[in-house]
């Protein structure tokens, strides 16, 4: 029997990431560590629905953003941490996830697409008038002094993303191995022949918007926490939602581990160039990584490795 | 696919490339800090040179930028010489709370001072907090209100009470006309700066004894403001409270025009009204608007040492694609720096709790003219000016360079001419 | 009351007009050819700042300015299109991946404006901005009037050229049929060379409206990458009439909403018709 290597390398980097914060002492580390495993969630929820089945989520920057007001309206209303907070979020977002899954999932994909597009524009609408989350004016979250076990709040919040994030590539991991991942990969290469073969098709498939909707949201709930000040421009940017498609395209769609790859490496390369080059260029790295990828990579890294595997295996 | 793989190897040399220069570069920007003793005074800030408010905060950074040419010729601060570490935060709040830590725990900078308006100040906060230093605020609305940061002083001359006070002057001015105004009309974006100065009107309508008789938001994706005008019109208002960002202010200048709105008193928060490129074409179509505004060219306003400025700032401005004019934001990047280095050389050190108490307790000789801060850290009195755009005509820009064109109505003590009223011809 | 409701009505009218005329080529790019190209907003802009520039330095009317870069747009069209199908439509992955390449195209597209022009904002003036016409009570600014008649005649040329001429019908076929197409002797790659060169040839003049009606800056396009797909799909992908009774329905409700209930909530009003039209007629309004 094949040792299975996740789990334990799983607790390992949580355990490594936490106790890296008692010994390192840069706290920029923790901050740009932060955003790039928010990207690493980000891109697997969205992975687990455009890479899986192949339906594309134009409006990952909703769900997001839905985790983000969840948290400010609890931490409003009953004053809540974000620990409780974290599972309302979910609830919340993978509702949202499931409700347009069930309005948009009959059409063909590209509706879909278009859906979630709309969907993003009516609930910033609704943020944006919703007046006890600050509405268009904006929300200020201060942030805990202390934190418990940790020394700062940054280091509590890196920890956390750190921990959310490898919850959510364990979930991908699972769904990318079982029989719901068969089905997924079935419906992506051809769902009409799927639905023959007795696949159930919609049922799958909502499964797979209410995850990607929750992990997403739960993406999203820390935000306030880390940025102490949300409205919705910023919330509902669509930076969030060109990230999500990317980052999964650049690592390679199909397995698990292709949009963690995508997202660190393209987050830290985001956050890089933040602090280095800091000028237009830096807004041409997005975009002409994804077109360079789509068009010369279209497996993304993932993919080049296998060619350059099979490459090697092929030679005496 | 074959095709494809020579392709495709040079793209992987390229990105095996790429990251060894990634890995390398990503040490530390900042010069080797060798042990002389004209070891520089490092200022940090976010700006945004890239996203939605680029054009502003370029702008700023070349005000910036004269400032520390003129303090370095000067003699710099404490004897020592000044120099920026500033990264671009892409007008996307996140990237801010990454680059304030970067600042003041890898860059090690002396002082901070914060990125253009609310949305890029907030952030930094609880890290600048954390380290107890002085930030001073270039346009942050109300951030203050919630930190109750004693070292927070911001350069925007909103006014103690940010949110009402900005629009203060404009229902003044409303008040003291014969006979009274009874009625307004509040409109504005759905965003951060419109929807705060709406607050404000409201409040000062309520004060007033103006009865509101049409209070509405539009979102940032209006097209067309032909319907909204309209729909003001319909309710008669005596005063319209318009609170805009750029294209709307252009959007709904025309469409006021093309409707004829007959209101008395119209105007108030309108960003965008001060931009070189929106004046020169709307033209005369700006007659009669009543607006904020922070400088204007007018005999009242020569603060010692703001033409100078403005005639350095508008020479570096070209072909840089910013606001050539240069009277709205940039003299205040360039004053919050001037009363931030003033103070290091009177206190005569970096002490952080020693700046904060001067800058506290002092009146500070600015290019926008002499500065006072309340409790907490805004202008003591208000001077958001309001201007009234008059004898314009469709001739461009020049026109705006002279005195006359947008006078100054409020307050009272830089007035420099008469408020033709009402509104509608 | 009543003046109130004719003025709404025909400012939403005029504002579809607009909209139609946004959207008109995407109907062929994306309706026709299921080409998700989101970065037909960008083009647009970039049509706006091509315009502006011209009207800047030649002093060429917006309209006039927008007719004259068709050309140009058809040809980076045609290229872009060589592209996708290359890297895309021949292998047989288009949609994910072309979605993504589209994506991409937008960030630059912005981008080079960015370094190109600034961040300032843009906006031509001309004699006729800001005169308005009136009949009875309604008043029809010119700023309105212009985009809605260029926007008809824009359609009206398309409409005529996809059922009148042989390339025409090809790209009407096209979508429905490719070995059909191949069986006619029209060559399927070509035919949509030029529908994909035309769709977006259209953006050139739809940027010259745009920046008509107000200031335009290198990210506005973001504002109406939604609106444009709602239209198209709204109207039943692909039909150059469906498309415009949509793009007008879409006007009006947004007008209505903005003079009797409150403009704040016109795009959750428009958006939110578009999501029930799609759970309850997943074909659009117009469906084939």
């Amino acid at each position: 029997m094949r040792i299975d290597w996740f789990a334990p390398l799983a607790v390992l980097l949580v355990l490594g990431g936490a106790l890296a914060t008692r010994h390192v002492d840069s706290n920029f580390l923790f901050y740009a560590g932060y955003v790039v495993l928010q990207f690493v969630v980000l891109a697997t929820a969205w992975n687990i629905l455009g890479g899986f089945t192949g339906y594309v989520n134009f409006g990952s920057a909703a769900f997001f953003a839905v985790g983000a007001y969840t948290t400010i309206a609890l931490n409003k209303w009953l004053g809540l941490p974000l620990l409780a907070i974290l599972p309302v979020a979910a609830l919340v977002a993978g509702l949202i996830g499931l409700a347009a899954g069930y309005l948009t999932l009959r059409l063909r994909g590209v509706f879909f697409s278009i859906a979630t597009l709309a969907l993003a524009v009516v609930l910033e609408t609704m943020v944006a008038n919703w007046d006890y989350v600050g509405g268009a004016s904006g929300s200020y979250v201060i942030p805990p002094a202390e934190v418990p076990f940790f020394d700062n709040y940054i280091e509590g919040l890196f920890s956390l993303m750190l921990a959310l994030a490898v919850a959510a590539v364990a979930i991908a991991r699972y769904i990318a191995r079982s029989k719901i991942g068969r089905g997924f990969a079935a419906i992506r290469d051809d769902e009409v022949a799927a639905e023959c073969m007795g696949v159930p098709t919609l049922r799958l498939k909502l499964i797979a918007t209410t995850l990607s909707g929750a992990l997403m949201g739960i993406a999203g709930a820390p935000y306030p926490f880390y940025v102490t000040y949300v409205e919705p421009t910023s919330a509902f940017n669509l930076t969030y939602a060109v990230n999500a498609i990317a980052m999964p395209m650049v690592g390679g769609t199909t397995t698990w581990f292709g949009p963690v790859i995508g997202a660190v490496l393209l987050g830290s390369l985001q956050q890089w160039a933040t602090v280095t080059i800091s000028s237009e260029l830096n807004l041409l790295i997005v975009g002409v990584t994804l077109v360079g990828f789509v068009v010369l990579a279209p497996q993304g890294l993932v993919g080049l490795a296998r060619q350059a595997l099979a490459r090697v295996r092929r030679r005496p | 696919m074959i095709r494809f793989s020579a392709t495709r190897r040079w793209a992987l040399k390229l990105g095996a490339t790429a990251f060894a220069a990634a890995l390398t570069l990503a040490a530390p920007l900042q010069p080797s800090s060798a042990a002389s003793p004209q070891k520089p005074v490092k200022i940090g800030f976010s700006m945004a040179l890239t996203g939605g408010l680029a054009g502003a905060g370029k702008a700023a950074l070349i005000a910036m930028e004269i400032w520390r040419d003129d303090i370095n010729k000067a003699g710099g601060l404490l004897g020592r010489p000044v120099e920026f570490v500033y990264y671009d935060d892409q007008t996307n709040p996140s990237t801010v709370p990454g680059i304030y830590t970067k600042l003041l725990t890898l860059d090690n900078v002396d002082l901070v001072v914060s990125g253009y308006a609310t949305n890029m100040v907030a952030p930094a906060m609880p890290i600048v907090m954390s380290r107890k230093m002085v930030f001073m605020s270039l346009f942050g609305l109300a951030v203050n209100e919630k930190f109750h940061y004693p070292n927070y002083f911001q350069i925007m001359p909103a006014g103690p009470h940010p949110r009402s006070d900005w629009s203060a002057g404009f229902f003044d001015i409303g008040m003291a006309q014969t006979p009274k105004p009874a009625t307004v009309a509040l409109v504005g974006a759905d965003a951060e700066f419109a929807r705060n100065a709406l607050d404000g009107a409201r409040e000062n309508a309520n004060k007033a004894g103006l009865k509101i008789v049409y209070d509405k938001t539009y979102p940032a994706a209006t097209a067309d403001f032909t319907p909204i005008v309209r729909a003001i019109q319909a309710e008669a208002p005596d005063m319209v409270f318009i609170a805009s960002y750029p294209p709307d202010s252009a959007g709904m200048v025309r469409a006021i025009n093309e409707v004829g709105l007959k209101a008395k008193l119209l105007g108030g928060g309108m960003v965008g009204l001060q931009y070189a490129s929106l004046l020169s074409k709307l033209g005369a179509s700006l007659n009669g608007i009543v607006n904020y505004d922070f400088w204007v060219p007018e005999p009242t306003l020569k603060f010692e040492g703001v033409e100078e400025f403005l005639k350095k700032y508008q020479e570096r401005a070209k072909g840089q694609g910013v606001d050539p004019l240069g009277y709205y934001l940039p003299p205040y990047a360039y004053a919050y720096l001037q009363l931030l280095g003033n103070a290091v050389n009177a206190v005569g050190s970096l002490d952080q709790q020693k700046l904060a108490d001067y800058i506290r307790s002092h009146t500070h000789k600015t290019v926008v003219g002499d500065v006072t801060f309340a409790p907490n850290g805004e202008w003591s009195t208000p001077r958001a000016l309001m201007v009234q755009f008059q004898g314009v005509d469709d001739s461009g820009l020049e026109q705006f360079t002279h005195a006359g064109k947008r006078v100054v109505l409020w307050p009272e003590q830089w007035k420099s001419g008469t408020l033709h009223y009402p509104y509608a011809q | 009351m009543l003046d109130l409701f004719l003025n709404a009505l025909a400012a939403g009218v005029l504002l579809g007009g607009f909209y139609a005329a946004v959207t008109i080529g995407l109907t062929i790019s994306f309706g026709q050819l299921d080409i998700v190209n989101i970065a037909h907003p960008a083009f647009i802009v970039l049509g706006s700042f091509c315009t502006f520039v011209l009207h800047e330095h030649l002093g060429l009317d917006p309209v006039l300015a927008g007719v004259l870069l068709t050309p140009v747009f058809f040809c980076i069209g045609v290229g872009l299109y060589s592209v996708y199908y290359a890297s895309f439509e021949r292998r047989g992955d288009e949609t994910l991946r072309g979605l993504a390449f589209f994506f991409g195209i937008m960030f630059i597209l912005e981008v080079l404006l960015i370094m190109t022009f600034g961040v300032d904002y843009r906006l031509v003036e001309t004699a006729y901005i800001g005169q308005a016409i009136h009949i009875g009570p309604v008043g029809l600014p010119f700023r309105m009037l212009v985009p809605f008649a260029v926007a008809m005649a824009t359609a009206g040329a398309i409409y005529l050229y996809l059922s009148k001429t042989f390339t025409g019908r090809a790209i009407l076929a096209v979508a429905q049929d490719r070995l059909a197409l191949q069986l006619m002797g029209a060559d399927p790659v070509r035919t949509k060379q030029i529908a994909f060169g035309i769709g977006l040839a259209t953006t050139a003049i739809a940027g010259s409206l745009l920046i008509m009606l107000g200031p335009v800056e290198p990210s506005l396009g973001r504002l109406y990458i939604g609106r444009v797909f709602a239209i198209v799909v709204l109207g039943g992908m692909g039909s150059i009439g469906g498309t415009i009774v949509a793009a007008i329905i879409l006007g009006v409700v947004e007008s209505m909403v903005a003079t009797f209930y409150g403009p704040s909530w016109a795009p959750a009003v428009a958006f939110g018709f578009l999501l029930v039209t799609l759970a309850v007629r997943p074909a659009g309004l117009f469906g084939r």
